[in-house]
């Protein structure tokens, strides 16, 4: 039976699930209930000098028939005294004493870090994390995201706040920056015990276009806002990886960014997490969520034969390679499971519009499968993706696998296009139609 | 025992003839709506008589325009709200959703159609520019389905267009002939006024053109003519007893109960002769108004029935009985119905017969005949060079509605025997390019 709970950094956790500082950490309260349901940690909403907030703050992208795929704020840090935040966490401790209570924190200068870093530990806080990502409001003050984006700066924060820690510090990392590796290397310079990322990306998530304003809207206005939720995984993904690969990285790393069910976090462990927190998952759905990851991951880690997290924590990490290292003979086609098709002809037109002209419809109008022109398919996937049955396109290997050859290998051979008109083109033979045929085709 | 009270209260027959494809909310129809996957050539599209774009619709609902939702219906088919409510969905586009090959329940296209011809209709949008008159002028006759689909699209291409009507109101069977529970009265007028209003033709109502003098009459004052003018009275199944007061034909009851208060009491015990769509409408409206036994009897087995297996379910759901294989041989009774005497039948090789001996009457206090609707065989012998077929329709050239007279040209149930109401649309629409056609041609 798998065990789920985890040492990340020296803060220890029933499981690997914490809420992510914002609105579901706001109080005692709230995270009492979220503990008493089964999270295993919490990120208390930032603390600091308590500030005054806006209404409305929230924004979000619906999808087709989903609601809050993406997700946008423009709330700041705690508006409560820290005093009252102080006897809570307190509080919570007494009750929770296994459970990971993280302070996150913000604030300026060298003597209030010493002194808030100094007032969590003796409310007994497991660790502190340091909120240098905040992309909205915060950042006007010279707080937030506007440390997180200068290395230099977080650095020295960092030390600042190592003087005087004695448990363990996360650093919180914005993704509003074109290295994501620079302020991770920093942060370990400082002597941080592990990082922890993507805070919100600087966002507007949408424009109301009747009264020519951006959401969410206070009074006739509006200001970006930190954008977060499903939509923004993959970038949080990415962003892990990066920090995961650096040898100069090579701390602890909590995943943040759009996790709301198992998978995804087995996804973020996979590429080097070893915590992962919840915020918009959360807040859509309530802390009930919490049921479905720890029962999920679970069975996951059963079903591969993991008895503990640490056991494929940054297991995908080797096969993340750049472009370069991809073997060139690796080839897969389209395949198109005729008794499954719904002959939506979706693949076609993709194909057809948005590819390589590689599916052919029936001349037999009526009989509305399409077939695959292996010839002109690359493998692209295209079609897979966009069909709505569940494995009716699968994309099936067809080399040999014997032959290995990628890009590096080529170019160290001298054996690549360099000219525009190169005969080594690699699209040098796929069929494409007379551009003339375009007309009058729907 | 009955399901429903005889006569029925004012607030059970609201309950009883509710829509039973009420309009959506905005949210039911969003969420609808994201469910179409925009198939390439789209099934649906395909099996549209008047092939409206319906992914394209669908999307333009999900995405907020829903003025142009209803303009890509109505290019398509000018009684996109009354086709919404009456089209057999679940054989036509419904039916040829993909989702059905997954066992997904198919996208509720005749509903999200509706939610976008409604919201069109009450906003009054204008999706059509009349030219200037080009000097030409069409008689319709007939201001069914048929006739305003066909009137709308010559108003389009500029021609003056009066129709004249034999009732005192436009849209024909949509009006007289469907359950309310599909269409009310004033949603199908609705429509037309709608149309009305944007295209300007003209509607002669209480105008039967029938006589030879009528023909002539309109031959002098106009250049091209089309004949929308459905089908007739319920047909005689001509057995003994049949020209009995309270035995009467299907389509007259069902226009007689949309016009009178529902409070007017039903018999108690019906019997309904036939076995298509008519039958089923004719037997679930006098379940739902509280008849206590109500039979569709249908001279061959179950699965020959005309009427769609939806119609039948919901018969069914009433409180409707339905017996088989027995064929009406008598209406019995001393000066009105009193019973049907049946004989059974069987299928032998094909051949439908009646077994010698086995007859029997059902009691009841109602007859109502849904065998079918007369041509109107008065009208076609005076219009000159008129052709039919064999089974009294009139023959038309299928690309273009054009009769065997030039200058007539037909579509509807007069042409095709009696069919929905959107090939009726369908077929009107292709008559009016038809006569644009065959009218320029003559210059």
């Amino acid at each position: 039976m798998a065990n789920l709970e985890i040492n990340f950094a020296g803060i220890k956790s029933p499981n690997p699930f914490w809420l992510a500082s914002g609105p579901p950490t706001n109080s005692g309260y709230q995270i009492m209930k979220a503990f008493d349901q089964g999270w295993g940690g919490a990120v208390w909403k930032t603390l600091g000098v308590p500030v005054i907030n806006v209404s409305s703050r929230y924004g979000a992208i619906n999808h087709r028939g989903s609601r809050v795929v993406g997700f946008n704020n423009i709330e700041l840090i705690t508006d409560r005294r820290l005093c009252d935040n102080l006897r809570e966490m307190e509080e919570v401790k007494k009750y929770f004493p296994n459970h990971a209570v993280i302070a996150s924190l913000m604030v300026q200068t060298k003597q209030e870090w010493h002194q808030i870093v100094n007032d969590v530990q003796n409310a007994g806080a497991d660790g502190i994390e340091l909120n240098f990502g905040c992309p909205h409001g915060m950042c006007e003050r010279g707080m937030g995201s506007a440390v997180g984006q200068e290395p230099a700066i977080l650095e020295m924060i960092t030390r600042w706040v190592m003087e005087v820690a004695k448990i363990p510090v996360i650093v919180k990392l914005t993704p509003n920056i074109s290295d994501i590796t620079e302020p991770a290397q920093a942060a370990r310079r400082a002597g941080a015990n592990a990082i922890s990322l993507i805070n919100t990306i600087q966002s507007l998530v949408g424009v109301d276009i009747d009264n020519f304003v951006t959401y969410p809207v206070v009074e006739n206005h509006s200001t970006n806002g930190g954008y977060c939720g499903p939509a923004v995984k993959p970038i949080a993904m990415n962003m892990v990886k990066n920090c995961a690969q650096h040898p100069l990285v090579q701390i602890p790393i909590s995943g943040i960014g759009g996790i709301e069910n198992w998978h995804d976090a087995v996804e973020f462990i996979l590429l080097g997490a070893s915590s992962v927190q919840v915020c918009t998952a959360a807040m859509h759905y309530g802390f009930g969520i919490i049921r479905d990851m720890t029962s999920g991951l679970e069975q996951y880690m059963d079903s591969h034969g993991f008895a503990t997290i640490d056991q494929f924590v940054g297991k995908a990490l080797p096969n993340v390679k750049h472009w370069e290292e991809l073997n060139l003979k690796y080839s897969v086609k389209a395949s198109i499971d005729e008794d499954k098709c719904i002959g939506c002809q979706l693949c076609y037109i993709a194909c057809e519009d948005g590819a390589h002209q590689a599916i052919d419809l029936n001349e037999d109008k009526t009989i509305r499968t399409p077939r695959i022109n292996e010839e002109n398919c690359v493998g692209c996937n295209l079609c897979s993706l966009i069909c709505p049955v569940e494995n009716c396109i699968t994309m099936v290997r067809k080399d040999d696998g014997t032959q290995h050859q990628t890009w590096k290998q080529r170019t160290d051979a001298n054996n690549i296009p360099v000219t525009f008109d190169d005969d080594l083109a690699g699209g040098l033979g796929h069929t494409i139609p007379d551009p003339v045929k375009a007309f009058g085709k729907l | 025992m009955a399901e429903h009270r005889n006569p029925p209260k004012l607030q059970d027959a609201d309950n009883r003839f509710a829509p039973i494809k009420p309009l959506m909310s905005n949210t039911m129809a969003y969420y609808e709506s994201s469910r179409c996957l925009f198939c390439y050539d789209a099934p649906c599209t395909i099996a549209c008589p008047t092939s409206i774009d319906i992914p394209l619709f669908i999307r333009q609902i999900n995405n907020g325009n829903l003025t142009g939702a209803a303009k890509t219906i109505y290019q398509s088919n000018f009684l996109g709200n009354t086709c919404g409510k009456v089209c057999p969905t679940e054989v036509l586009c419904e039916g040829a959703c993909v989702f059905n090959k997954m066992n997904i329940k198919p996208i509720d296209i005749g509903r999200l159609q509706n939610f976008a011809t409604n919201s069109a209709i009450l906003t009054r949008q204008k999706f059509f520019v009349v030219p200037e008159e080009n000097g030409k002028s069409v008689a319709v006759i007939g201001a069914g389905p048929a006739g305003i689909s066909c009137a709308c699209q010559l108003r389009a291409s500029g021609y003056m267009v009066d129709i004249y009507e034999a009732r005192n109101n436009p849209s024909g069977l949509a009006l007289h002939g469907i359950a309310p529970y599909k269409i009310t009265n004033e949603e199908a007028l609705m429509e037309v006024e709608f149309l009305r209003e944007q295209f300007g033709f003209n509607v002669f109502y209480n105008t039967r053109i029938d006589s030879k003098e009528d023909i002539a009459v309109l031959e002098a004052k106009y250049d091209a003519f089309f004949l929308g003018i459905g089908l007739g009275s319920s047909t005689e199944i001509k057995i003994r007893g049949e020209g009995k007061p309270n035995c009467i034909g299907a389509t007259e009851f069902i226009e007689e109960i949309k016009t009178r208060p529902v409070s007017t009491p039903i018999a108690k015990r019906v019997i309904v002769l036939g076995g298509g769509n008519t039958a089923m409408d004719a037997a679930s409206e006098c379940a739902r108004l509280g008849a206590e036994n109500v039979i569709v009897a249908y001279r061959r087995s179950q699965p020959e029935m005309k009427a769609y297996y939806f119609e039948y379910d919901l018969a069914k759901v009433a409180g409707v009985r339905g017996m088989f294989n027995l064929a009406p041989i008598e209406i019995v009774g001393e000066n009105s119905a009193e019973g049907v005497k049946f004989i059974r039948t069987e299928t032998v090789n094909g051949i439908l017969k009646e077994i010698p001996g086995s007859d029997f009457v059902i009691a009841c206090d109602l007859v109502i005949k849904a065998t079918g609707q007369a041509k109107q065989t008065s009208l076609f012998a005076n219009i000159s060079g008129l052709t039919l077929d064999e089974a009294g329709r009139i023959s038309v050239n299928g690309a273009t509605g054009q009769t065997a007279n030039p200058g007539y040209f037909a579509g509807g149930d007069a042409v095709n025997g009696g069919a929905e109401v959107v090939n009726a649309v369908a077929e009107g629409k292709l008559a009016g390019d038809g006569i644009h056609e065959y009218l320029s041609a003559l210059i």
